[in-house]
């Protein structure tokens, strides 16, 4: 897959006036996370790995956002968003029975494993779960569509866009203290900004972007 | 005093002891703090040094009254503590666990309550808008709701205040209801984002203006002008900010208040005469007990009548200043939907404070057919939460939300902030489960009224026109989203249908006050936190003329 923005790399800046050290501090224990499983079983880490290889598909030439880990750290350390739905269980325990049911789905519908499915058969049962129509005994009346966009998706999609893996695929600027921004116009960039590759200046993006400091 | 050595973790062990408090402008910095013996009764004990606990603090303190405020949260200092990241900086809100339920669910966390010295503010977008004055008279004028028992004439002196206290950089001219002078720091520049929305303000025959906003457009004393970051909403790390940690904290501390972090307050403690004695609270894993003259309760509109009715007892079992039975009913937040697109050109919506425009258009126009009025502001998410928005609004995963969110730097969009309605069954309640500190949480319930959803569906339509009006393709809404709360210690001229009076005084215990975004009657249809301190600026100065009259 061609880069929008070709050569980007927010890390590039991490030594530069845009990173201060709490966000050196921060990035650094956030890109060595702890590989996992530290709170769910085996078989859940086997589904939960499936189910993120869906919900954030990533391409093959880069390593990836470890996006199960970082479920797995949220869980594991207990990090609260600060409330819980009444419909709910506590978000580990959500996560352990939403991830079993996902499961007991795909042996019910296709007598394998989730993380064996296709992955047209795994985005069908996650697109069902999204329209709450999985509500068999395995959900312990947990609303599957609660479920899925309060959990899986909130938890799985923030993992990924808060790493610079993310931020570099966007051609988001990243962090910015103590420098900042100055041109703020349309069409405007500072220099340590990413430049967009429009049709036919590849080449002119990716030096741009290689000078990003 | 600034140090050298490695900067101790904020949530370790409270960093105002010992005679010290930190120097939010310097690394590694001390101030000296004065301080007060748990069991020596100090005039006013606070709850909360947010917008409203803090203002009040430095007000007392510095009219002379010994002040000792309490914050549950630790007490950074933005130039140690901050990081440019979302995630890293969710250490400002208050996730402590409440659950939520009824049709509407209020999400808790970021979008609304924070835990640190400053509280809320250290998060807060920074606008800092006054309320259209019908409001305070939203019942005899406009026909809805409850009157403030407060004229909007004296606000009017209380908003000046807050306004040059903070340094608010804003128009010259500002649109929208009766003059006032011109803002004390000049605007900031609109960035590419806040013209989309001018452009389509125009085009509908709208009024706009650069937003009034409490960041810095130039140096004042410590804080140096804003560098236009975007990170606005997880915390200032330069102190261009103009938050109560910065602005009100210490000058309280430098007029002889004592802060207190890390201290959780379980329990306002009464007397056989039903009077308030002080409060219990936890620090370093052990309770205590502050003894106070005066007890202010300044927690906002979650933790304040959580804690008023925590402290029931004998003589009151429902819970303190509850005779007319409206502590933690009336629960108010206010509609924050928006419009999002993109556009051809590159606009990078996340430079600068998320909101350089706004219109207050609905706010001052009343043809139309519901209650209440709403304002609408440009916006900058940063990834995570645009993100979110892709997810939660557009329900987008897979490769649909990864190609999306390519486009990030075309995006733009307007959000509203809108008057929701007072309900008494929107409403906070204590659960049977604990929290870490073994007190029962909360169980917020919110509905929004009929009311609410036809202004939703007004301001979601109007944003809509004007986005397309201004060339943005591709929209669509965010149709859920509510952000700041209110309501549920409701001030008010009659004891059987308020919790407070105009003075923030609770009508059942006289020497119990409560400061903060609780007493509003009504929200209005802007962004609370300078009404908030307006409030809490007029409240100093009424503690202080009943102190000379001896009514206290």
């Amino acid at each position: 897959m061609t880069s929008r923005f070709p050569g980007y790399d927010v890390l590039a800046k991490r030594n530069t006036l845009s990173w201060n050290e709490p966000t050196r501090r921060a990035i650094d224990k956030r890109i060595a996370v702890p590989p996992g499983p530290r709170f769910f079983s085996v078989t859940e880490w086997e589904t939960l790995c499936a189910v993120c290889a869906r919900i954030v598909p990533q391409p093959r030439d880069r390593p990836p956002v470890p996006l199960p880990a970082y479920v797995d750290e949220k869980m594991f350390e207990n990090q609260s968003d600060g409330y819980r739905f009444a419909e709910l269980p506590p978000q580990g325990e959500a996560w352990k029975t939403g991830l079993a049911a996902i499961e007991a789905e795909a042996q019910a519908a296709h007598r394998a494993g989730f993380h064996e499915l296709a992955a047209t058969e795994q985005d069908a049962l996650l697109r069902r779960m999204q329209k709450g129509e999985l509500d068999g005994p395995p959900w312990r009346g947990m609303p599957s569509a609660l479920f899925f966009n309060k959990h899986v998706l909130h938890d799985i999609v923030s993992a990924y866009y808060a790493h610079p893996t993310a931020w570099s695929e966007i051609g988001w600027a990243g962090p910015a203290s103590p420098r900042g921004f100055v041109r703020l116009d349309k069409g405007m960039r500072d220099p340590w900004e990413a430049t967009e590759a429009y049709p036919g200046k590849e080449d002119k993006a990716r030096r741009e972007n290689q000078r990003v400091v | 005093m600034s140090s050298d050595r490695p900067v101790a973790d904020p949530f370790a062990r409270p960093r105002a002891a010992q005679g010290r408090a930190p120097d939010v402008f310097e690394r590694g910095g001390w101030t000296s703090m004065r301080e007060y013996r748990d069991d020596e009764a100090v005039d006013f004990v606070i709850v909360g040094t947010g917008a409203g606990g803090g203002t009040l603090a430095t007000r007392l303190a510095e009219k002379g009254f010994s002040v000792v405020a309490l914050d549950a949260g630790p007490y950074f200092r933005p130039l140690d503590d901050f990081a440019s990241d979302e995630t890293e900086q969710n250490k400002l809100y208050w996730t402590d666990n409440r659950i939520v339920e009824g049709n509407d669910w209020m999400i808790m966390g970021g979008k609304n309550s924070g835990k640190s010295v400053g509280g809320s503010t250290v998060h807060f977008a920074m606008v800092s808008l006054r309320f259209r004055p019908e409001w305070f008279k939203a019942r005899t004028s406009l026909g809805y709701g409850v009157d403030w028992p407060i004229d909007w004439r004296e606000m009017w002196g209380y908003y000046r205040q807050a306004e040059l206290a903070l340094s608010i950089s804003g128009p010259v001219t500002y649109p929208w209801g009766p003059k006032r002078p011109r803002y004390p720091y000049r605007a900031h520049p609109v960035n590419a984002a806040g013209m989309i929305l001018a452009k389509g303000a125009e085009a509908m025959g709208m009024s706009w203006t650069p937003t009034p906003l409490a960041t810095v457009s130039a140096p004042h004393g410590k804080s140096p002008p804003c560098v236009y970051r975007g990170f606005c909403r997880f915390g200032c790390s330069t102190n261009a900010k103009q938050s109560a940690l910065v602005v009100w904290i210490p000058r309280a501390v430098a007029a002889g208040a004592e802060i207190r972090d890390l201290a959780m307050v379980g329990r306002v403690e009464t007397d056989a005469a039903g009077l308030a004695t002080g409060v219990h609270y936890m620090r370093e894993g052990t309770w205590r007990f502050q003894k106070a003259r005066n007890v202010v309760v300044a927690g906002y509109a979650v933790e304040t009548p959580r804690l008023l009715l925590m402290s029931a007892s004998d003589k009151f079992p429902d819970g303190l200043a509850n005779s007319s039975g409206l502590v933690g009913k009336n629960l108010m937040t206010q509609p924050n939907q928006a419009v999002f697109g993109d556009v051809e050109e590159e606009i990078r919506w996340s430079k600068a404070p998320p909101s350089t425009t706004i219109t207050e258009h609905w706010n001052y126009d009343d043809r139309k057919d519901f209650h209440g009025g709403y304002c609408w502001m440009g916006q900058g998410p940063l990834p995570i939460e645009w993100a979110s928005v892709q997810a939660g609004s557009r329900g987008l995963w897979g490769d649909a939300l990864v190609q999306n969110m390519k486009n990030y730097n075309h995006c733009v969009g307007v959000k509203m902030v809108g008057e929701a309605m007072a309900d008494e069954n929107n409403r906070v309640t204590l659960a049977d489960e604990t929290d870490q500190y073994g007190l029962p949480i909360t169980r917020i319930h919110y509905s929004w009224t009929d009311n609410d959803k036809a202004l939703i569906a007004h301001g979601l339509d109007q944003m809509e026109h004007s986005m397309r009006a201004a060339g943005v393709r591709n929209t669509f809404r965010q149709e859920q989203d509510a952000n700041h709360l209110g309501g549920t210690a409701r001030m008010g001229d009659d004891p059987r249908a308020s919790v407070v009076d105009a003075d923030c005084r609770s009508w059942d215990i006289r020497n119990l006050w409560v400061c903060d975004g609780s007493v509003f009657p009504t929200v209005g249809g802007v962004n609370p936190s300078l009404t908030i301190q307006a409030v809490a600026l007029r409240t100093a100065d009424r503690i202080e003329a009943l102190a000379q009259r001896g009514e206290l």
